[in-house]
């Protein structure tokens, strides 16, 4: 045992190191190596018989969901559902896990936060990253041209987690995606007033859309003199922008990246612009931009999308934003992101800084990616950021002191006097089978105070008392929990009765 | 996915209608919270690959983070259910609906009650929800893991073979009792007149009167195990009676199910097998819910060792997924995909500025509505879209509609169309939708 101390302490240094090269964004070929020597270390050491085998904890960067997180969370997803649902959207689902060289080349420079499945002697594995390549898969898979469709479920990141603001390893996505060859920018209008109708009914306080154009980014870098090979690292440190101040993102640009000055400050006058569709049009008509065509087809759609987003009656939530630039490599026209405009703090309250709640954009080229012939399948989709979201309603929750009930039980079953679990039994199973959720306590004799102030922590509005006087009169005592006021109702009208009470359809049609 | 969503919504509200409250767990665990806890199933996991951080592996069913979750947050006493997916290495047979990655239903409830109330609550749901899902008729076999360690240890099964003989009793719903017996012999070692004298027991089935029977049977009646598993049968069959299902338990002394964590009862649903009707395939897709009580479990999780009683169910909906979807196949029933009320049309070109502006009123009212991605898309394609959708109304705006200020509500079944003022055409819509 006393070898094992000195290697535990080398594997501990060793794990040191390789968070430190990660800190860094040191080389990939670099980490990997310093992995593998952390790998060959801990297969020295071993098992340990002396270790406690009681480690309570999920993984990091994952949690539980509790039954309070779940109400919050249902309440969040029944926003969402309704809206897509009320856009004409089909749900499907995917795999949790894909081939590993399906999610291969489509993430760029996050493609090591991807996590592998252990080679178990099947196929190579990996776990999905995000649900729009799986969904380019399913359509290429199914040669499916067109289709409108969401898709919610979590996936997962090896990234670094900061829990406390919504950023962890495992986290749910909730995706609309339209896709197919389409009239310019009415499916692109489409998305952006789903993400407003959702903002808003979720009541989580005002926001803004950024609107940009990948186009317009690579037509601007262009102009600006940025050499195509350095377009995707540069794109990376603009959309910091939203972060960080334009100073650091200037130094990161030129010291660590090494763009020219002059080139940086070219770029710095653009992407501190944003406004509305004037601003488009101005851009229109910049000497420099207006001989590029890229950037020319991009704003000539924002301008488009613009006049429907009108007509949709939300332009004055959308901002055209010059520095908007989204890290993810399949974007191909239009991208947005959606942002919460800071409330000042109120008394008590954190402010709470949670960077971008939803966002998205059109990739007309992932499709083709995945098809034998390279056949194109136009996409444009938006993803909400739902824990972000979640937090945001918990923790807003907790101020108000809101009790969130974890169960909708309408009645109680219980007994006022002992032996008389039977005949709470048979009632709640007459209950049970009229479709009125209620409950017992698993005790042959509870205490008729137990019972009710079981009612009172869980919410329980209604209370059906058996009791020995009323078995033989024929009749169950309903107690309303909040108002303490009893009335005895008769055996065979009890169901309709609770039904009544509790807004319930009569029959269970 | 339809189907699923329905078939989910009906487990769901039936675990509600008896009070669970929901949860979730990550999709992967700590290796070492998996680790031993599935005894002969242990090589089924699917394992993350070591990058350099903590082990993992994806988690193999729920029962076990529902453990764990109860030992972290020293929770005494819940009533919960969870949907979610789950993954096994096994080789998939797609025919029966065993795939390597598929949703489970739990209903579980943890904590220390007066007996068998809980556990036949557990079996009331089942069969609300079986019923609920008209699969036809179903049969809930029961059994109890000490009545099957003291038949065991009657017959005289060497302690240590305990879990082997068990998990080839269980075979039993899909194999014959010579193929079974042979397994037991010459595979596992067990002497011939032993597993003769379990093959008397295990072929038995039947009611309470069973239950009664057992209590009388000159070996079994000598175990304390098998005593104390009978007492709470029949205590259980009382319970289920008072609950109305009793005629669709049966207590059977075959059950044995793989699991290593269950202590006491134990119960498995089967669909009954209809008679093969003209053109239909006899489905053959075992138990399609099952579930039982283990009171270890959470002790296991626990530095101190204390323990939680639990005791739950968990029901199989990918059998059931691949039976409706067969059923619905053969019967070629068609479920819409969407469920969108309005579609808004138009006649002519130009109109595309009109129909955005109407479809973003009939949206900010709360009403699902659809238009075709296309600047001047032509009438009978938006008609032909409706029909194959099944869209049931559709707004009409033209010319003629702009000038008289109006817009003309058509529905798709009847082909009938009336023309609607245009400040009172969502008030007209939401009043049709009510109707109908």
């Amino acid at each position: 045992m006393a070898e094992r101390a000195p290697l535990e302490e080398l594997v501990k240094l060793q794990g040191e190191r390789v968070r430190g090269l990660k800190q860094q964004k040191a080389s990939a070929e670099l980490i990997e190596e310093e992995v593998a020597k952390l790998l060959k270390l801990k297969a020295q050491l071993g098992p340990d018989e002396s270790k406690q085998k009681f480690v309570l904890k999920t993984p990091k960067g994952t949690r539980d969901y509790s039954p309070r997180q779940m109400a919050v969370r249902e309440k969040v997803f029944d926003v969402i559902i309704r809206c897509f649902k009320r856009h004409g959207a089909e749900v499907i689902d995917t795999p949790v896990f894909e081939l590993k060289e399906t999610l291969m080349g489509k993430y760029g420079e996050d493609s090591k936060l991807i996590y592998d499945l252990k080679d178990q002697g099947g196929e190579l594995l990996s776990l999905r990253y995000d649900l729009t390549v799986p969904f380019a898969r399913y359509l290429a898979m199914n040669k499916l041209t067109n289709i409108k469709r969401y898709h919610i479920a979590k996936v997962y990141r090896r990234d670094n987690p900061a829990m406390t603001r919504g950023r962890y390893r495992e986290f749910y996505q909730c995706d609309f995606d339209i896709a197919g060859n389409f009239d310019p920018m009415i499916p692109d209008a489409e998305c952006l007033k789903i993400m407003c109708e959702i903002l808003s009914s979720l009541q989580i306080g005002d926001f803004l859309v950024k609107v940009n154009d990948r186009r317009i980014l690579d037509g601007m870098f262009a102009i600006c003199g940025v050499s195509d090979s350095k377009f995707r690292t540069i794109c990376s440190s603009v959309d910091k922008l939203d972060k960080v101040s334009w100073e650091e993102v200037k130094n990161e640009m030129v010291g660590e990246k090494g763009l020219a000055p002059e080139v940086a400050d070219r770029i710095g006058d653009y992407v501190q612009q944003h406004g509305g569709v004037s601003l488009a049009e101005q851009l229109l008509q910049d000497p420099k931009l207006s001989q590029n065509k890229q950037a020319l087809e991009g704003l000539g759609d924002l301008k488009l999308l613009f006049e429907y987003l009108t007509l949709f009656g939300i332009d004055d939530k959308i901002s055209f934003d010059l520095s908007l630039a989204r890290g993810l490599d399949y974007y191909t026209g239009v991208i947005y992101e959606a942002v919460l405009l800071q409330t000042p703090a109120q008394a008590g309250e954190e402010p709470l800084g949670v960077g971008s709640v939803a966002a998205g954009g059109r990739y007309d080229g992932l499709v083709g990616m995945f098809d034998p012939k390279g056949r194109k399948v136009p996409c444009v989709g938006l993803s909400i950021g739902v824990e972000r979201i979640f937090s945001i309603v918990e923790q807003r929750l907790e101020a108000l002191e809101e009790k969130i009930r974890t169960t909708e039980t309408q009645v109680l079953v219980a007994s006022a006097q002992k032996k008389l679990l039977e005949e709470r039994l048979k009632l709640v199973s007459e209950l049970w089978d009229a479709g009125i959720k209620a409950e017992l306590l698993y005790k042959k004799n509870p205490k008729l105070l137990n019972q009710l102030q079981y009612c009172e922590e869980a919410g329980t509005p209604l209370v059906a008392i058996i009791g020995e006087q009323e078995l033989k009169d024929g009749v169950i005592k309903l107690r309303s929990v909040t108002s303490r006021e009893e009335v005895d109702v008769r055996r065979e009208d009890l169901v309709e009765e609770i039904k009544r009470r509790t807004g319930q359809p009569l029959c269970i049609c | 996915m339809v189907v699923r969503e329905k078939i989910l919504d009906l487990v769901i509200s039936c675990f509600k209608r008896h009070g669970a409250k929901g949860m979730d767990t990550p999709a992967f665990e700590l290796k070492e919270t998996l680790t031993e806890k599935y005894g002969e199933d242990s090589g089924l996991m699917y394992d993350l690959k070591d990058q350099g951080g903590e082990l993992l592996s994806l988690r193999y069913d729920l029962t076990v983070p529902f453990a764990r979750y109860l030992a972290m947050n020293k929770v005494k006493k819940m009533k919960r259910y969870h949907v979610g997916k789950v993954w096994r290495r096994e080789s998939p047979t797609i025919v029966q609906g065993r795939y390597r990655e598929f949703c489970q239903c739990d209903f579980d409830i943890a904590g220390q009650f007066d007996p068998m109330i809980p556990d036949a609550e557990c079996l009331k749901i089942m069969c609300e929800i079986l019923s609920g899902l008209q699969l036809g008729d179903f049969l809930i076999k029961v059994n109890d893991r000490r009545i099957v360690d003291g038949m065991f240890a009657v017959c005289g099964v060497p302690e240590s073979k305990f879990r082997a003989i068990c998990s080839s009793i269980d075979k039993l719903d899909k194999m014959a009792w010579k193929d079974v017996r042979h397994e037991m012999v010459v595979k596992k070692g067990l002497a011939p007149e032993v597993a003769d004298r379990i093959g008397d027991y295990v072929q038995c089935h039947g009611g309470v009167s069973l239950v009664e029977q057992m209590f009388q049977d000159p070996r079994l009646s000598q175990n304390k195990q098998a005593l104390e598993g009978l007492g709470d049968l029949k205590l259980l069959f009382e319970y289920l009676t008072l609950f109305g299902i009793a005629d669709k338990i049966s207590f059977d002394l075959s059950l044995a199910r793989g699991l290593d964590y269950y202590t006491g009862v134990i119960y498995e649903a089967v669909l009954l097998q209809t008679p093969t009707q003209a053109g239909e395939e006899p489905l053959n897709v075992g138990s399609v819910a099952a579930g039982g009580r283990y009171d270890g479990l959470v002790g296991m999780f626990d530095p101190k060792g204390h323990k939680v009683p639990c005791v739950g169910l968990s029901i199989g909906v990918e059998r059931i997924f691949y039976i409706v979807e067969q059923r619905m196949k053969t019967k070629g029933e068609k479920v819409r995909t969407t469920e969108t009320q309005v579609f808004v049309a138009t006649p002519q070109k130009n109109f595309l500025q009109e129909r955005l502006k109407l479809i973003a009123e009939l949206w900010d009212s709360g009403i699902k509505a659809e238009m075709l991605y296309k600047n001047n898309p032509k009438l009978l394609t938006q008609l032909h879209y409706c029909e194959s959708t099944g869209i049931p109304l559709v707004v009409i705006i033209g010319e003629q509609e702009l000038k008289e200020g109006v817009i003309k509500i058509r529905s798709v079944a009847s082909r009938e169309e009336v023309a609607i003022k245009r400040e009172n055409f969502v008030a007209e819509i939401q009043k049709r939708l009510s109707e109908s």
